[in-house]
């Protein structure tokens, strides 16, 4: 396919890995944010190909391992009433909440529809005006102006049975947290570069100014993360901090207009929780008074008990970078995709999950 | 969750006041809202996320970058190993 094939030339690929080698003079720790950028890391096996200079951390960009235990556990709740239809992307299902997760909770009866978009969420609302439809709305800003159209449009046809339970997050206050950590050993950033395609990347100049290191926002395929990589190491062998783009065929400064606007229409900043890390300040999306009706936690009452998280999963430390999913004792072991203790064990872009699809020997040897 | 596929525009309707084109994946055509990229047209790649499409890829930019990457990969390849 065209803007994909390229992207995977194995001589480029190979020719970009050379550069970065010949490039390396000192040890670096480098961290890309997106899920989607780990998985592609790991289903190349690009750390592999990276000389030992090099060392790769995952970041938290993953929304379904950073959905809170307490939206899990409202959605499970709600699913589990008679008169709802949850309606959710594929990933959530296996996401643990306190006692159960929706797929569970769908094998005890409850109604829960898998959607690939947001509009099909609207098209079931319509389509069962006798039931109430809640929309399970999680999401990065690459979503967000998506699940936004989904409000925007139910408000539109006057929709009284559809709502939608939101949690949002935004990279770049997360990324301001984890530098901000004591802990924080990440010398240089790949920003998400579906995330800036909606955004733009001028909020990230201030964090390369606060924090001098380099971000270079990069693509998805794995020329697109080399190239980032090389334009990361370049920088920090001359001890430089700018802002660069790798992803120029998709991201450009001031990001995707007509997106944004919709986003700012439906969507206001508020504080967000962030599974396995805690809250950080204006760090998610919440909808606007104006859509109040659209919102399940207005629309529903609903009082729960969440459980504490399993004691023995590291999910905490991995979402932030400070610990590999090899490092947990559980890993493949007490938790694997099927059965997994912590929500990274669940998406495809959980740093546990792809480690456990890609080199699950690297464990066993 | 964050993933966004590189598409063709092969035809677009208005439907209730909403612009639904169809885009091309290989051999999959699916619906796509084109409402964030009022500049894409039939014979554009746009990059599709959960249904919209939210960004125009730039072709002269994309064609450029693979350029220079193919330049290199080629002279890499002419070295010595190392």
């Amino acid at each position: 396919m065209k803007y994909i094939d390229e992207y995977r030339d194995a001589r480029i690929a190979r020719g970009l890995a050379k550069a970065i080698a010949n490039c390396a003079r000192h040890n670096w720790v480098l961290m890309e944010i997106c899920g989607g950028q780990t998985h592609t890391i790991m289903r190349y096996g690009l750390d592999e190909i990276l000389p030992r200079q090099i060392e790769l951390v995952h970041g938290p960009g993953c929304p379904v391992c950073v959905t809170p235990l307490e939206t899990i556990d409202r959605a499970i709740a709600l699913a589990l009433r008679p008169e709802v239809i949850l309606v959710s992307y594929g990933d959530m299902l296996r996401v643990p909440g306190s006692d159960l997760d929706l797929f569970r909770a769908k094998a005890r009866g409850a109604d829960v529809r898998i959607v690939y978009s947001p509009t099909e969420a609207v098209t079931i609302a319509r389509g069962n005006p006798d039931r109430n439809v809640v929309f399970l709305a999680i999401g990065f800003e690459t979503t967000a102006p998506a699940n936004a159209m989904a409000a925007w449009q139910a408000r539109r046809e006057g929709l009284a049975n559809f709502s939608m339970l939101v949690s949002h997050v935004l990279v770049p206050p997360a990324i301001r947290a984890l530098l901000a950590s004591p802990e924080n050993r990440v010398q240089g950033f790949i920003a998400p570069g579906h995330v800036c395609t909606v955004m733009g990347y001028q909020e990230y100049e201030a964090l390369v100014r606060d924090f001098a290191l380099p971000i270079v926002v990069g693509g998805f395929e794995p020329v697109d993360l080399l190239e980032a990589i090389l334009m990361l190491l370049k920088q920090l062998e001359e001890h430089e901090a700018r802002l660069e783009n790798q992803y120029v065929r998709s991201v450009s400064c001031q990001g995707n207009l007509p997106a944004q606007r919709i986003m700012q229409e439906v969507f206001e900043i508020a504080d967000q929780k962030w599974r396995g890390i805690g809250p950080i300040p204006r760090s998610g999306l919440r909808l606007r008074s104006e859509f109040a009706a659209y919102d399940a936690n207005k629309v529903f009452d609903l009082e729960l008990i969440t459980a504490d998280e399993p004691a023995e999963c590291i999910s905490a430390q991995v979402l932030q970078g400070l610990k590999k999913p090899t490092d947990c004792p559980a890993f493949a072991m007490r938790c694997t995709p099927e059965n997994p203790l912590g929500a990274p064990m669940v998406s495809a872009e959980g740093a546990c999950a792809a480690y456990y699809h890609y080199r699950r020997h690297a464990r066993a040897s | 969750m964050c993933l966004a596929i590189p598409g063709k525009i092969v035809a677009e309707e208005l439907r209730n006041s909403l612009r639904i084109g169809r885009v091309q994946f290989g051999g999959i055509v699916r619906e796509t809202s084109l409402d964030f990229v009022p500049e894409a047209e039939v014979g554009d790649y746009v990059m599709v996320h959960v249904g919209f499409a939210i960004s125009k890829v730039d072709a002269e930019e994309a064609e450029r970058t693979y350029e220079l990457l193919e330049e290199m990969g080629v002279l890499e390849g002419e070295l010595p190993p190392a």
